[in-house]
């Protein structure tokens, strides 16, 4: 726990939200490379591209509301040598242009990068068609792609530094929301590592994005249920660190699985296919249960279908008696 | 650096072209016919006097660029860098076989000197906005985009999309080249989704719009200098070809869109562009 310096309890923590931590990883990843260029289709505010608009706007290209030109363009960006950060919201890069980003990003290998903003049930009142709850599942299943979902603003930023350096195409899985920050400038990230950041025995609880600081709750109160409860943090989807995974889940013997999006083809489901081939074990997957959302405020919603801490530790205890 | 070719010898590199594309397609077993044997003047105008390209090194800086939006061309493409020199004849053959470097549809990383991949349509010019993007922000507007697009293809939104985002940055090191054939794989395209007057449908997006004979080498030479020479728009050339250019029985022809020839198909089809329908004495026979 010590060496990966996040906050000190899950109580009082500050609320920043991980697309602000984009915004500002952007500017920086502009000013560490000049070939970095961003391009938005008619959201800058939104997904908080403004800074880097207004820092470097030569290098910013305002596409309007056209999904299928902002994956292509930035396709045409990336063959010319640029690192382009191609932003909407989620439901619609990639909701709408997932054919274009494998046939022009994903089959030439080239560093696309695709914000998708707005994801997941913490887009709240405006509803199921913009709470983007498959784009884990469209994206995973592309060959070649990276996908990330950071749990707070500050590994955000460190996640928008590092896709600037991958060389492949990359999804970046971002919040609306004011969310707790559980990481410290000093927590590490790199593409491809899952971090145990709650060390325990009887159950490994693996959770993505803004549901880690919802897991690290049901721990705490797994602990005073007498369940020693190991968080694993899976930032990068793929490629999922199999080694942090199977070495927590050979310890515990069981796992529960935590995503703020669809069940099938998401975290759960990889997972459970790591699993499945090579350590199977009592596992619950918690995530949406293969149905849409609706209005609502996003913690509200993260109860009403079933994904908060409390749904979190019923799953720990139902895997952890099956053991 | 590029040999200068009279129009005639270009005339017989098409013609070339074609018989190239003919044996690739009965080799093949599969693929389309119509487009790449109408395109072939436009590929020859491209490789042998449009484009600054080294075929021995595909990946000059330097180089102008090629994006084939309608991937499903790409035969024509193939047996024009072949012609070129990018790599020998005798791969023509493995077209669409397993291992092959020259895919059904084409990947550009499988192949050198093919500058994207296609096949799924309306991605081509929204690749070369980016690109036009980025050669001006690196200070290399010396360097032109061509892509050409199928008129079939101009179905698909992603086009227009573009189509609105050239004008806006002014990416004048565009030039837009239209196959207007009048065909698709369903029928003629003004019954499929009736494309209607392309001419002010393109001058209302903010292009310059030039109208050529898309199978007259001179014409297409001439309408892409002007194209470079105008600097206040970014230029669509739309070039009326003839589906199934040379082949008198694929002419004119929406059946040919997307099957090859024949055995005995691809034998009629190599005697009439070797004889140019019989105007003159083949060579060969």
């Amino acid at each position: 726990m010590a060496e990966l310096h996040l906050a000190d309890s899950t109580k009082g923590l500050q609320m920043d939200a991980i697309r602000a931590g984009f915004g500002r990883g952007l500017v920086k990843a502009g000013e560490l490379n000049e070939n970095v260029v961003a391009a938005c289709a008619d959201l800058t505010g939104s997904v908080k591209m403004d800074a880097f608009a207004k820092a470097f706007p030569g290098r910013y290209i305002q596409i309007g509301v056209a999904e299928q030109n902002l994956a292509t363009v930035g396709a045409g960006l990336a063959l010319a040598g640029k690192i382009p950060f191609v932003a909407s919201y989620a439901a619609f890069s990639p909701g709408r242009n997932w054919e274009q980003i494998k046939t022009t990003a994903c089959l030439n290998e080239i560093p696309v990068k695709i914000i998708g903003g707005h994801a997941g049930l913490y887009t709240g009142p405006d509803g199921a068609t913009h709470q983007m709850l498959e784009d884990i599942a469209l994206m995973t299943v592309m060959p070649g792609m990276v996908v990330l979902c950071p749990c707070d603003a500050v590994e955000a930023e460190k996640a928008t530094l590092a896709m600037a350096k991958d060389a492949r195409p990359n999804y970046l899985r971002m919040s609306r929301e004011n969310t707790p920050v559980i990481t410290t400038d000093k927590t590490p990230f790199e593409i491809g590592k899952a971090y145990v950041f709650e060390e325990g025995t009887d159950v490994t609880i693996i959770a993505t994005g803004v549901m880690t600081y919802h897991a690290l709750m049901a721990a705490e109160q797994l602990y005073k249920d007498g369940i020693s409860a190991e968080v694993v943090h899976a930032p990068t989807i793929k490629p999922l660190d199999e080694k942090t995974i199977l070495a927590s889940v050979r310890k515990t013997g069981c796992v529960v699985t935590v995503e703020e999006a669809q069940i099938h083809g998401g975290l759960g489901g990889a997972v459970a296919e790591l699993l499945g081939e090579n350590q199977p074990v009592p596992m619950k997957r918690i995530g949406m249960q293969d149905h849409y959302g609706e209005s609502g405020e996003g913690n509200e919603l993260l109860t009403h279908f079933g994904l908060d801490a409390k749904h979190i530790r019923l799953a720990a205890h139902h895997v952890a008696g099956k053991k | 650096m590029i040999k200068t070719y009279t129009i005639k010898e270009l005339e017989l590199k098409a013609n070339i072209i074609r018989e190239d594309i003919i044996r690739m397609l009965e080799a093949a077993g599969s693929g389309h016919s119509a487009g790449p044997l109408g395109l072939a003047d436009i590929f020859t105008a491209m490789y042998f006097d449009v484009l600054k390209h080294d075929p021995q090194n595909p990946d000059w800086a330097e180089r102008d660029i090629l994006l084939l939006s309608n991937g499903h061309c790409v035969p024509v493409r193939y047996a024009a860098m072949a012609e070129a020199g990018y790599f020998p004849k005798s791969e023509l053959t493995t077209l669409r076989k397993l291992g092959s470097r020259l895919q059904g549809h084409p990947e550009r990383l499988r192949l050198p000197g093919l500058e994207g991949t296609s096949g799924p349509l309306g991605c081509g010019l929204s690749q070369a906005c980016g690109m036009a993007l980025a050669f001006r922000m690196d200070a290399q507007l010396h360097r032109h985009i061509y892509c050409v697009m199928g008129d079939g293809e101009l179905d698909e939104g992603n086009i227009w999309e573009a189509a609105m985002l050239a004008p806006k940055y002014n990416l004048n090191n565009i030039t837009a080249i239209i196959d207007r054939n009048n065909i698709q794989i369903d029928g003629p395209t003004e019954e499929v989704l009736p494309l209607n007057d392309l001419k002010q449908k393109w001058e209302s997006f903010g292009w310059h719009v030039l109208e050529i004979n898309g199978n007259d080498i001179e014409a297409i030479i001439d309408a892409c200098a002007m194209a470079k020479a105008i600097t206040e728009q970014p230029v669509c050339i739309i070039a009326y070809t003839v589906p199934g250019k040379g082949v008198d029985f694929m002419e004119y022809d929406f059946h040919w869109h997307g099957v090859p020839p024949t055995h005995e198909q691809a034998k009629e089809a190599l005697h009439m562009l070797r004889t140019l329908n019989g105007k003159i004495k083949g060579e060969h026979e």
